[in-house]
């Protein structure tokens, strides 16, 4: 990482003591990094690894705080009461999805149902292709018998979107009303967004317990940041003309939010709200860890026992529900007003409510004299597992003299070097090639900075385990934007390659992590190699993303301007489109670390050895200290490689005076 | 005009962008002259200087400058959207900088009505619930405040777009939906902070008509914003011209036209036609012995429209008379013909050509 973010900051100095520069003291500082990795095998032990003595016990103070928190000041209490009033929700739509026994006693609702339910909601936003996808996705649900589990998760989504979305709104309105709440919010979101899932996981064991209501829970807490982030950008960008009609028209502070700002930042509001969604989903999938049942749990004991086929037909399951959900919130979101002409019937206006109530009608009426319009039993049940297995199977005996080559090459030649190669530099080095990369781009502020993220992992005593992280972080990423560039460049050729490529990636970037795990253990089984491939998926959908939409963003009268001058197509792309792409494309680069931290971390549970590995095991006794300690870790490399993009390419940005 | 009090009074009024901006001002105040340039080398902004209006029942005041001279932040002071940071404001009789929040919304649901440069209107609102907005604010029953709004867009000429949303309207349209909403309420002042701006050339000249026949319907007080000094002419009854947050000069358009109290002013009026401003009744003179013979012209024309009166009737006075055709002075043909042939000399300021040098000089 740190190499890459090297060699493209190329940006003068502006500003230095005159003395030395900025980039003067990074350089020195770097050189001392070199010299002491160099220098390794002579170095005192004291500054290759930080003496035992000197590791902080965070962990024990961590649980010794959440002790003192959940018994001493009973907060308990407060979050068992917290839990009761979410469980009680979630009573209410287990027993409408799945019949669960518990009041209103009306569940199961008939699967027939819900799918045109579905079919209805996708034709009111987009016509028929969202009611195809709305309807066909729980058709294929129900057929091949994994209606329960779905609803199971369903169950949990329901619940969780409204109480995430509302609470996120509320945050969002404070933090916008008030400086102060702004400045105390701003990192913790900016820390909540770059802790791993898991790390939100054990806290809410510990106080919670495990099940529906804990996966509900930390489904809630985990999709509330987007919400807040977006709420306070929609109310920001409502232009001050709409707030001053409002004035005029004599609002009071309250109708001016309720009724002008609010409204007028519905779409920032409602991506919020698809964001809210989509992170819900990911995380329900992954509390199959603490005892979320659904189609997480089932995925999670299918893919350990490695039954690939049925893996598949879950997989695909979560992908429509992905799909379908992210494609109807977003259509909910950029969906404009229509008026209809005057003296239109009002059965007409309402065609499609009376239609829904008609079918509803129906297919009740029709799953009480046809039990299979309720509910498709196991036996009843296609499944295409048998199918599955037998063309992945002949498909792996087919590639797996391949697959074999590639993961001993890799294994042997490529990746165990370089793990020993991390392991093998001395912290003292780590935090001077840091210290002088940060000092270079952001100066002594960014210096300080990011060595207190340094010195924190080195401190907590898990410095190995991070940089057995890091490795893998960096490996991908490399891979990744070695796919991802070339494959932008190439699709930002034309607009239709283009559109095509970006609607690819906005899909992929739907579906929940947990996904990508499904094929790479179905190529290269559970190893490393496995591991960094589902990582290096994951990753290369931001990096061509924003490969492909920052060339597609260059101004077109340079590109023309260029074109006059005489430029070849590759002399443009290196004098005029790339320079002008870069620091969109350094935002795609940021994500990429950020999603490849955190699949690294899923990724433990195909037996890594990095600090998802330690986070699984600090799950599975509740050790609510190391596993924060250990997400903090991650969190900070994030926050790191965060900060010093974010400044990097704001200072670039500034040169090139393109205003973001 | 003078004998009826204003319903608008601001005195001394100032405006400052920056840091503590009250406690500067008083400090800067107390030593003397400000000049826009050390406001500026201190870090301030400075937005309106020393402005003092009375704006009367019933008047058209345009307020004109080029972007960025305060014009905006004038008018906002005037509606309190923002808060002054020196200077007084009174409106019917109230001390605007002293109303609390709850006494300034009683004011605004009552008296006030604003039109925006771009529309303003809520988009997720009907044509009839954006002019309804204001109504409901105040908290007006159903019934009541739907059959006043219909009133209200029909008034507009936007009948039969009621359900219509703002999307789905051109420029010209929505802007009537923003004159319409802040018609609602019945205002009696009116401030529109230039409202034809965003409109192509055509739709504003049209737009313009339809607030004139608005204006000569209803009679409002009204504050409007432009940067469009044909606009200004076409529409004011008084122009107050701004220059760096100050009021170079206030006057009636044929007084701002054949006098120019600035160089700043006078570059403003050079370019225009000032026969097609000036009127008749702003030449006349008093009429010294007998009257002049022969049929009387109509003080409140324009001198481009007597022009052809003015070359064929070779008389050297006319006599003349108001819309109710009493004696209104007379008019010196030579003088009309000087303003109608562009000369400099008659009644312009003396000063206005080594005024056009100096700025000549400073471009």
């Amino acid at each position: 990482m740190s190499s890459n973010v090297l060699s493209q900051s190329g940006s003068k100095p502006l500003k230095g003591s005159p003395l030395m520069s900025n980039r003067h003291v990074g350089i020195c500082i770097l050189v001392l990094g070199i010299a002491l990795a160099l220098a390794t095998p002579l170095l005192p032990a004291g500054l290759q690894r930080l003496p035992e003595a000197l590791v902080l016990p965070f962990a024990d103070v961590i649980n010794y705080l959440f002790l003192f928190i959940k018994d001493d000041l009973g907060f308990i209490h407060v979050t068992r009461g917290i839990a009761g009033g979410v469980e009680s929700l979630l009573d209410v739509t287990a027993n409408l999805l799945y019949g669960k026994r518990r009041w209103p006693n009306i569940g199961p609702i008939p699967w027939t149902t819900i799918a045109v339910t579905a079919g209805c909601i996708g034709y009111a936003l987009g016509g028929w292709r969202l009611a195809l996808l709305g309807a066909g996705t729980f058709v294929w649900a129900a057929l091949l018998g994994q209606w329960k589990w779905t609803m199971e998760t369903l169950s949990v989504i329901v619940v969780a979107v409204p109480l995430a979305v509302l609470i996120g709104l509320c945050l969002g309105a404070a933090a916008w009303r008030s400086a102060r709440v702004e400045k105390i919010l701003n990192p913790m979101l900016n820390i909540a967004q770059s802790l791993p899932h898991f790390a939100y996981m054990i806290p809410v064991v510990v106080f919670i317990g495990v099940g529906p209501k804990a996966g509900a829970i930390v489904t809630i807490i985990f999709a509330v940041p987007p919400m807040v982030r977006m709420t306070l950008l929609g109310l920001r960008k409502v232009p001050p003309e709409v707030v001053e009609s409002g004035q005029m028209c004599g609002s009071t502070p309250w109708q001016l939010l309720r009724y002008a700002r609010i409204p007028t930042a519905r779409t920032e509001i409602l991506v919020g709200v698809n964001q809210v969604i989509m992170q819900s989903l990911a995380m329900v999938v992954l509390a199959s860890f603490i005892g979320m049942p659904g189609l997480g749990q089932k995925l999670l004991q299918l893919l350990q026992s490695l039954k690939i086929g049925r893996s598949i037909e879950i997989g695909i399951t979560i992908v429509l529900l992905a799909i379908m959900l992210d494609r109807f919130s977003k259509a909910w979101a950029h969906r404009q007003p229509e008026h209809h002409e005057r003296h239109t019937a009002w059965w007409y206006q309402h065609r499609l409510l009376l239609i829904w109530i008609a079918l509803v009608a129906g297919t009740f009426l029709l799953s009480m004299v046809l039990p299979v319009a309720a509910e498709i039993g196991r036996r009843q049940a296609f499944t295409l597992s048998k199918e599955f297995d037998v063309i992945v199977e002949s498909l792996l005996t087919f590639v797996d003299p391949v697959t074999l080559a590639i993961r001993s090459f890799l294994i042997k030649d490529v990746l165990i070097p370089l793990r020993d190669a991390y392991l093998w530099l001395p912290f003292s080095a780590v935090i001077a090639l840091v210290a002088g990369v940060a000092w270079r781009i952001g100066g002594r502020r960014s210096a300080v900075v990011c060595i207190l993220y340094v010195a924190f992992i080195a401190l907590s005593g898990w410095w190995d385990r991070a940089m057995i992280t890091v490795y893998m972080v960096s490996v991908a990423v490399f891979v990744s934007a070695l796919i991802g560039l070339p494959l932008g460049v190439w699709a930002s050729r034309s607009d239709k390659r283009a559109q095509r490529l970006l609607v690819v990636c906005d899909t992929l970037q739907t579906f929940p992590s947990f996904i990508y795990l499904i094929p790479v253990i179905m190529l290269f089984g559970v190893n490393d190699v496995a591991a960094i491939s589902a990582v290096i998926v994951f990753g290369t959908v931001p990096m061509t993303r924003y490969t492909i939409e920052g060339l597609r963003g260059v101004a077109p009268e340079l590109l023309e301007a260029s074109d006059m001058s005489g430029a070849t197509r590759w002399q443009k792309l290196r004098t005029v489109s790339f320079p002008m792409a870069v620091p969109t494309i350094m935002v795609g680069l940021n994500q990429t670390v950020m999603f490849s931290l955190f699949m690294v971390i899923i990724a433990a549970f195909i037996g890594t050895q990095d600090l998802g590995q330690e986070m699984q095991r600090a799950l599975s006794s509740t050790d609510v200290g190391k596993g924060l300690v250990l997400g903090l870790c991650v969190a900070f490399m994030g926050l790191l490689v965060d900060h010093l993009i974010t400044r990097w390419g704001s200072e670039r940005q500034r040169l090139l005076g393109v205003v973001s | 005009m003078s004998d009826t009090q204003p319903l608008i009074s601001c005195r001394s009024l100032w405006k400052l962008f920056g840091h503590d901006p009250v406690a500067y001002l008083e400090q800067k105040l107390s030593g003397g002259e400000v000049s826009f340039d050390s406001l500026q080398s201190d870090g301030y902004i400075p937005a309106v200087r020393d402005v003092s209006l009375d704006i009367y029942p019933g008047e058209m005041l345009v307020i004109m400058g080029l972007s960025g001279s305060g014009k905006s932040t004038l008018v906002r002071c005037l509606s309190r959207l923002i808060e002054s940071t020196s200077g007084s404001i009174t409106v019917d009789g109230q001390d605007l900088r002293a109303l609390d929040e709850k006494g300034l919304i009683d004011m605004r649901r009552n008296k006030m009505g604003m039109v925006f440069q771009n529309f303003a209107l809520l988009p997720n609102r009907t044509v009839l619930d954006n002019v309804i907005y204001p109504l409901e604010m105040r908290g007006q029953d159903k019934h009541t405040r739907r059959a006043r709004a219909l009133e209200v867009i029909k008034l507009v000429g936007l009948e039969g777009r009621e359900s219509y949303f703002p999307r789905e309207l051109s420029g010209g349209q929505q802007q009537r939906v923003g004159i319409a909403r802040s018609l609602a309420i019945e205002p009696d002042i009116w401030f529109l902070d230039e409202p034809f701006s965003a409109l192509d050339p055509l739709i504003r000249r049209e737009m313009q008509d339809e607030f004139l026949r608005l204006q000569a319907l209803l009679g409002k007080t009204i504050v409007f914003i432009t940067h469009d000094f044909d606009e200004a002419l076409r529409l004011a009854d008084r122009i107050a011209i701004m220059k760096d947050g100050m009021v170079e000069q206030v006057d009636t358009p044929d007084k701002i036209v054949l006098q120019p109290a600035t160089p700043y002013v006078a570059r403003f009026t050079e370019e225009i036609e000032r026969a097609r401003v000036v009127h008749a009744s702003f030449l006349s003179e008093e009429i010294v012995g007998a009257p002049p013979a022969g049929e009387p012209l109509l003080a409140s024309s324009t001198i481009h429209s007597l022009a052809r009166r003015l070359v064929d009737d070779t008389r050297a006075v006319y006599p003349l008379v108001d819309d109710n055709g009493q004696s209104a002075g007379q008019l010196n043909r030579a003088v009309a013909l000087d303003v109608l042939l562009g000369a400099n000399t008659a009644s312009t300021s003396p000063d206005a050509n080594t005024a056009k040098d100096i700025t000549a000089a400073s471009l």
